[in-house]
């Protein structure tokens, strides 16, 4: 178990598990569900050492049951407790994903009761987990309304989001990227603080070309703003941190400032989070637009298992630079 | 024991109190049928006609700090809650004044505050919802339980074992309902399971079962009541069968062809306050005459529900987008 330690080097995974920790000990109706999430500590560690420190009713070892457990936490939530569910892969969402979408979604809309629900779900490739353990489903609920998204890309955001998912009144699904648990860290504050869901970020600000992203492509989009800025193009990269509900007026503020805009998201292509960005550019920047708004996103296939194919089906840092450059020529 | 001294068991007053239930449940219910038949009202009507007493029965046998997690068969647990016939009609009627403000029609309705779970289409949805209501009472310690219902169609799905196992290995203060009348739509129990009886498939999550006579008020309220007692003494969940029969279509537009007709005719001897009228009699509990007063009553009371109703206000166009999210405000400790 990691504790807030000031001045000390945390990782994006570690992050995750102080919000967690630092939550159930400031409210007592936070619990967490899911499957090996107790003696064992999750599948990713996550959750190692919680419950000797608060107990195997609130470090809740589940059966291999994703819609019977979130059902359940829906119905916890509903009496008033906080639970956070963890998907052991974002991929086996799929299993709960009526629940999600016709109950957790529904059930404000319907009848007025809410539902304070987080669902922790580790997400997106580069680890060579093949078609079933490197999805990214944020797609799939995108177009569910009720819902809130959010996608960190930071520790300090993973640690100020998950606050801020428990603290939400509604149901949240957390995608936190597994390429990024160990290999980005930062120092974090050390008091308490949240990150509000609905806020885009601008990780890197500037004039000639913005890049609209989320999840670990923001780490992508930062590498090529380096090289293309020996070129003197100068990218603004928006991390969204949240998917829904969508900071719409900073990705509008950003491309009206550059003119020129790409999205960029590890997801399938069709139907992704940059078309809809994209639909709303052409609808409410239109004026401001010096070039055709550009995708680069995965390929409309499976998330492949073996290495050249993933890197193949991956955006990559010359994805962009290509697509920027194509840009700044307009 | 013999059906009239099990009902001697029960107080007097309970059973007279279940029989009004009973009676305004199918008044209710006959009148929505008919105003649906009118063509006033827009969408679909489900009914549990004749299947009154599981929903009446469980529903009478809860504190008032309890839970109910009902399905579409199950307007008597809503009445006994509660919900008021007004409300039920409107909520038929896509008006302001219903549980759900329009949002939602026919019996996708809840309240928190009366203690009912909204019911969702997708059958067997409630149970994994129920067994985390149990859950919660669970965490904090306290001695509260809650009733789920669910069709005989409804335990062929992946949610019904889902809910099942969990709540059985975390011995969670839940009681599962199953109301067995014979068809899921226009799908035979044995195209549905290969099991003789719905309750076989309790014996597979380690959980006590048991069948009892649907059309029986007094059964299905006793056995509620011990499976309740169970579940709040912390011995875990029960799986009760009523087994009962569906005497309308799936709703009231499906003429139910399908349905034997002497199988019909066979299950209507068997109607449940037909069945309470005798035993209420046979106890010397109640007379012709408390029948035509509790008859004229609900009689009342429902005409009185759809006037509400009908001088209720529809919701405006725009009210389409409020709520989709809760407020801080809405939960705030």
């Amino acid at each position: 178990m990691t504790t807030a330690t000031a001045g000390r080097e945390v990782t994006y995974l570690e992050a995750i598990s102080q919000a967690l920790d630092e939550e159930m000990t400031r409210d007592e109706r936070v619990f967490l569900m899911g499957e090996d999430i107790g003696p064992y500590g999750g599948a990713f560690r996550i959750t190692e050492g919680f419950q000797q420190k608060y107990g195997e009713w609130r470090v809740l070892d589940t059966p291999l049951s994703e819609s019977g457990f979130v059902g359940a936490a829906i119905g916890a939530a509903m009496m008033g407790m906080r639970p956070v569910v963890e998907m052991q892969f974002a991929d086996f969402i799929s299993c709960a994903f009526d629940q999600i979408t016709e109950v957790a979604a529904k059930n404000h809309y319907r009848w007025g009761a809410p539902v304070p629900l987080v669902i922790r779900a580790p997400f997106g490739g580069g680890v060579h987990g093949g078609p079933f353990h490197s999805e990214c489903p944020e797609g799939w609920f995108f177009h569910s309304p009720g819902l809130k998204l959010v996608a960190p890309s930071t520790p300090y955001d993973a640690k100020g989001l998950l606050k801020a998912a428990i603290r939400d009144p509604n149901p949240v699904i957390y995608f936190e990227h597994k390429f990024l648990y160990r290999r980005i860290k930062a120092v974090l504050p050390s008091e308490d603080f949240i990150i509000p869901i609905g806020k885009a970020d601008v990780k890197r600000a500037g004039s000639d070309v913005s890049v609209i992203t989320y999840g670990a492509m923001v780490h992508l989009a930062l590498e090529a703003a380096e090289l293309l800025a020996r070129d003197g193009i100068e990218l603004e990269v928006v991390d969204l941190r949240t998917l829904i509900p969508l900071d719409k007026e900073a990705i509008y503020q950003s491309v009206r400032k550059t003119g020129k805009a790409i999205t960029l998201h590890e997801d399938n292509k069709t139907g992704g989070i940059g078309a809809e960005v994209t639909a709303l550019l052409a609808e409410e920047c239109f004026d401001s637009l010096d070039g055709p708004i550009m995708r680069i996103a995965a390929p409309d296939t499976p998330v492949p298992f073996s290495t050249p194919l993933e890197e193949f089906f991956l955006p990559k840092v010359s994805d962009i630079v290509a697509a920027a450059k194509k840009l700044a020529a307009y | 024991m013999e059906v009239l001294e099990t009902w001697k068991t029960v107080k007097r007053a309970d059973l007279l109190q279940m029989y009004y239930y009973l009676r305004l449940t199918r008044a209710l219910e006959d009148r929505i049928t008919a105003l649906y038949r009118q063509g006033r009202i827009v969408g679909g009507v489900y009914t549990g006609n004749g299947m009154e007493a599981i929903s009446v029965g469980y529903a009478s046998a809860l504190e008032r700090d309890d839970i109910i997690a009902p399905f579409h068969r199950d307007m008597g647990a809503f009445l006994v809650r509660g919900i008021t016939p007004g409300e039920v009609v409107a909520q038929y009627l896509g008006k302001r004044t219903g549980p759900t403000k329009g949002k939602d029609g026919n019996v996708h309705m809840g309240d928190l505050k009366r203690g009912v779970i909204g019911f969702v289409s997708h059958l067997a949805d409630n149970l994994p919802v129920a067994t985390g209501v149990a859950l919660a009472f669970r965490l904090r310690g306290e001695s509260r339980v809650v009733v789920t219902n669910t069709g005989d169609g409804g335990t062929s799905r992946g949610d019904f074992h889902e809910a099942m196992n969990f709540a059985a290995v975390r011995k969670l203060p839940v009681v599962f309902f199953c109301n067995n009348n014979q068809y899921a739509y226009s799908t035979p129990l044995g195209l549905q399971m290969a099991v003789k009886d719905v309750v076989d498939r309790a014996k597979a999550y380690g959980m006590p079962g048991e069948i009892v006579d649907g059309n029986d008020l007094a059964a299905v309220y006793l056995a509620a009541r011990r499976a309740i007692q169970k579940a709040r003494a912390g011995e875990g969940p029960t799986f009760i069968e009523c087994k009962t029969m569906r005497m309308h279509g799936h709703s009231e537009h499906d003429s139910a062809k399908y349905v034997p007709r002497e199988l019909l005719e066979e299950w209507k001897k068997k109607d449940p306050i037909l069945k309470a009228e005798q035993m209420l009699k046979q106890i010397g509990y109640a007379d012709e005459n408390t029948f035509r007063e509790v008859g004229e009553r609900v009689t009342k009371e429902v005409e009185a529900g759809v006037e509400f109703a009908e001088k209720s206000p529809l919701p405006e166009g725009p009210e389409t987008l409020n709520g989709v999210f809760a407020t801080d405000e809405e939960i705030k400790p």
